[in-house]
């Protein structure tokens, strides 16, 4: 459909997100829109301020707005938002493993791995056990006292 | 085995109760017998004998000269209230009665009981020759009866997803209802053309009238084992819409179906004006709905001093919104469905947090009185009244019933699926389809079936039939189907601790990836009402003219429902008091094998934990379970954070406070160890008095 295609003009690097990520021209459009909305000041790349504002009401929200940004690099741009979002397209069923391509960003491997950088703050590619706790706890809401780092015997 | 004896006595007294009640309603109806004969005779006489002579004992019959009379009866002033308190209290005692022994409604749905119990009660009253209230009249059952039901249906909808699948449960609905039928219609005529069943006399327009009837689905019981079960939202919405729609759609089509059968003869433009009439109804009801709604929200903008009256408004015009439709004879049932959700927005805001409280009461408590009289006397009044069955008619009509149903969802399913987001598979289509219950709105029909149609009464058998066939049947068979076929379900599952935790930071993942993602679809038309409502709507009808609704009285309304959650939780926080544990008990425990938790220690770990965890923005419906309040809390989560927070500085003290006696010396530990009790390691604590007075007083 060419007016889709002719409208992605906007769009910084559009056609090799479409191929890169999978998603529809529409949706990319509408990415677009939707950072163009978030990004208030029209500076073209969000700060975390931006993305916390929309998950202040979530409890991983500060995970979530951490796994948008690169260790060490304060801004986002649409490139890179629209990367990460490509994780959460639905698993294609006939993908096969040809190791000519990139593996898609929506293979379950890929969305695994996303889930992981979740739990693994520091980015050592283990979750240890205080990040584990940590889960833990940003899930619940009471008051917690001393909490002891001790073993966890638990089998439940 | 206390225990036991109790449950065995109350029982006992509850069914001691039923007798003595069911006892004085016959024996009230015996006496309006008695009365009506003397009155029927002396009715001739010109001469009135004094009013409390009638049916009263007259221990001295000479004695008529102004004497005072110490003790006088007159039953006859009093009669109409004092029979329908009495039907009302039987039905509820027999309500009572069920959830006395709780295995029961588990399995038999409440509906069924009570048709039960109805039918018992119609035997007797049967057997001494009398008749039963004419409740399921036409006029008593639409202007009175069906309206609570509806209004609740209205008032507790689940709004969002109820948008979010608005066109699917339109389609369902209309078009499922139109399917219905037709079809069953049509199938019952050729039905009738074969001699040997000796139908002959019915023609189309009554075939298709009484299929009309039949098509009308009450899925109540179905309502409630699906939401038992925790079946996903989709269907749960759908069928809940689909039920409220239809009853609309086929007032509409009976009356318009009605009015074709008396009619000698149809011309296509008849056709055409039903189906703009069809449209005139639809339209119109939502119009008038929404002119009381916002009438009634206006309204309510106005009663800060007068608090008192508050409620009244809401069921006032609601019930205003049902009678002036049924006077322009447009869907009233729409009207009322709607003018409940758009009233419900704006007066929950203005109104105070008492009136609030009382109007949802007020309203479930009604549906549920209202619902258990319907069912209950559709028993009473199903072995009153004259039959005339025909096994032909009767189960064809059962088989088409269920023929049709299947085939229209699975046609309307294949059309519309493409067009949602969630997509129902076969398993899914087979629930809403077996869902289908009919109920009381088909009964109440086929009685304002007009004489002029010669074969009313096998109508009547035949509808009677269905209901208690789909009610009885498909009502108890539909849980153990359900759960067997093993039904997509809510994200509400109660797993292990392990996985419930991390499936629930899973569905926050997805929860906060949706929040930046904005939402999908809708969004453009849900971004220009919004516009629209803070701009207009919101200035008009509201009393504090502020753009978002006032964090102070939400504050307060949280902080209440805190201060009650204190008052309930005797388990506390894990925090609270730490499971107990010395070094020595640990190192034993190390040598032991690891055994697995007591399941009942499980289900008192689930409980703290989903007591504690924070809950899901809106992503998994609240249901709205018709026999008990709507849970509200799950909105208010970032005030809950920060209330938390709060609340640990108040309770700072207190906690320091606590003399480390219970604690031991040795090691803490955050974790309860495998064959350990945990009644022995989180010690019942009492808050102390003065902490709850402080967060009560607090606020005001």
């Amino acid at each position: 459909m060419g007016s889709s295609r002719s409208s992605l003009r906007g769009v910084p690097d559009g056609q090799q997100l479409l191929q890169e990520t999978g998603f529809s021209a529409a949706l990319l459009l509408r990415l677009h829109q939707r950072f163009q909305f978030l990004d208030k000041d029209s500076r073209g790349h969000l700060r975390s301020e931006d993305l916390e504002a929309e998950l202040s009401e979530n409890p991983i929200g500060d995970r979530i707005v951490g796994a948008f940004f690169q260790p060490g690099q304060e801004t986002v741009d649409f490139p890179s938002f629209v990367r990460v979002l490509a994780h959460f397209r639905p698993t294609e069923k006939n993908w096969t493993r040809d190791g000519v391509q990139p593996e898609p960003a929506n293979s379950r491997n890929r969305k695994l791995k996303f889930a992981f950088q979740l739990y693994d703050q520091d980015r050592d590619g283990k979750i240890s056990r205080t990040e584990l706790l940590q889960v833990d706890t940003t899930n619940t809401y009471t008051v917690k006292s001393k909490l002891s780092m001790k073993p966890l015997n638990t089998t439940c | 085995m206390e225990r036991f004896t109790l449950l065995r006595m109350r029982t006992n007294s509850g069914v001691i109760c039923m007798i003595f009640v069911l006892f004085l309603c016959c024996t009230t109806g015996k006496c309006k017998l008695q009365e009506t004969k003397p009155t029927n005779s002396v009715s001739l006489d010109t001469v009135k004998p004094y009013p409390n002579d009638i049916g009263e004992p007259q221990p001295y019959p000479e004695e008529e000269k102004g004497k005072l009379p110490v003790f006088t009866m007159n039953y006859s002033r009093i009669q109409i209230p004092f029979e329908f308190t009495l039907w009302v209290l039987l039905a509820s005692f027999s309500k009572i009665g069920f959830h006395i022994y709780q295995k029961i409604t588990i399995w038999i749905p409440e509906s069924c009981l009570l048709i039960g119990i109805g039918l018992i009660v119609g035997g007797i009253m049967y057997s001494v020759k009398e008749e039963p209230p004419a409740v399921l009249s036409s006029d008593v059952f639409f202007l009175y009866m069906l309206l609570p039901i509806v209004l609740d249906n209205g008032y507790f909808m689940p709004t969002r997803p109820f948008f979010e699948n608005v066109g699917t449960v339109l389609w369902y609905a209309v078009v499922g209802a139109l399917w219905n039928s037709i079809g069953i219609g049509l199938s019952l005529f050729t039905i009738c053309q074969f001699e040997v069943f000796d139908l002959q006399d019915i023609n189309l327009q009554e075939n298709l009238l009484f299929a009309s009837i039949i098509s009308a689905v009450d899925p109540v019981a179905a309502l409630n084992v699906f939401e038992d079960v925790g079946i996903n939202e989709q269907i749960y919405i759908v069928i809940f819409g689909e039920g409220l729609f239809s009853d609309a759609v086929t007032v509409v089509l009976y009356s318009m179906f009605a009015f074709l059968a008396n009619m000698p003869a149809i011309d296509s433009i008849d056709v055409f004006l039903g189906v703009a009439r069809f449209f005139v109804v639809g339209i119109g009801g939502v119009l008038f709905g929404l002119l009381f709604g916002f009438m009634a929200a206006f309204t309510s903008r106005f009663t800060s001093r007068v608090r008192e009256i508050e409620p009244l408004f809401v069921f006032m015009f609601s019930y205003l919104a049902y009678l002036v439709a049924e006077l322009f004879a447009i869907s009233s049932v729409m009207a009322i469905i709607i003018c409940a959700i758009t009233m419900k927005y704006y007066v929950e805001e203005n109104v105070s947090q008492r009136s609030c409280t009382t109007i949802r009461h007020v309203v479930k408590m009604l549906a549920t009185i209202s619902e258990t009289l319907i069912f209950f006397f559709l028993g009473v009044v199903t072995i009153t009244t004259v039959h005339e069955w025909n096994w032909a008619y009767i189960l064809f009509t059962l088989l088409f019933a269920f023929l049709w149903r299947g085939l229209g969802i699975l046609v309307l399913t294949q059309i519309i699926n493409p067009f949602r987001t969630i997509q129902f598979n076969l398993k899914d289509q087979f629930g809403l389809a077996y869902g289908g219950l009919r109920g009381a709105i088909c009964f109440a029909l086929v009685f304002t079936l007009g004489d002029t149609i010669n074969r009313r009464n096998l109508f009547v058998t035949a509808s009677v039939a269905i209901i208690i066939f789909t009610v009885f049947i498909q009502g108890i068979s539909i849980r153990p189907i359900i759960e067997y076929i093993k039904i997509r379900k809510t994200n509400k599952d109660l797993n292990t601790i392990n996985v419930t935790i991390h499936t629930r930071t899973m569905e926050h993942l997805l929860c906060g990836i949706d929040d930046l993602c904005g939402q999908w679809g809708h969004y453009y038309w849900k971004d220009k009402f919004k516009r629209f409502n803070d701009r207009f709507l919101r200035r008009i009808l509201l009393r504090d003219r502020k753009a978002e609704s006032s964090i102070v009285s939400m504050y307060k309304k949280l902080e209440l429902q805190n201060a009650i959650e204190l008052l309930d939780t005797t388990m506390g926080d894990i925090s609270a008091a730490p499971s107990l544990l010395s070094l020595q008990d640990e190192k034993k425990e190390a040598s032991r094998p690891k055994k697995k938790f007591k399941a009942t220690d499980i289900k008192k770990m689930h409980d703290i934990l989903s007591k504690n965890m924070y809950r899901i923005r809106q992503r998994t419906t609240a249901f709205t379970s018709k026999h008990s309040l709507p849970d509200d809390s799950q909105t208010r989560e970032i005030l809950i954070r920060r209330h938390a927070s709060i609340r640990r500085s108040l309770r700072a003290e207190n906690f320091r406070e606590q003399p480390a006696q219970n604690i031991s010396k040795s090691l803490r530990y955050y974790s309860l160890q495998p064959g350990g009790n945990l009644d022995s390691a989180l010690p019942l604590r009492r808050r102390s008095h003065g902490e709850q007075d402080l967060l009560l007083n607090s606020f005001d």
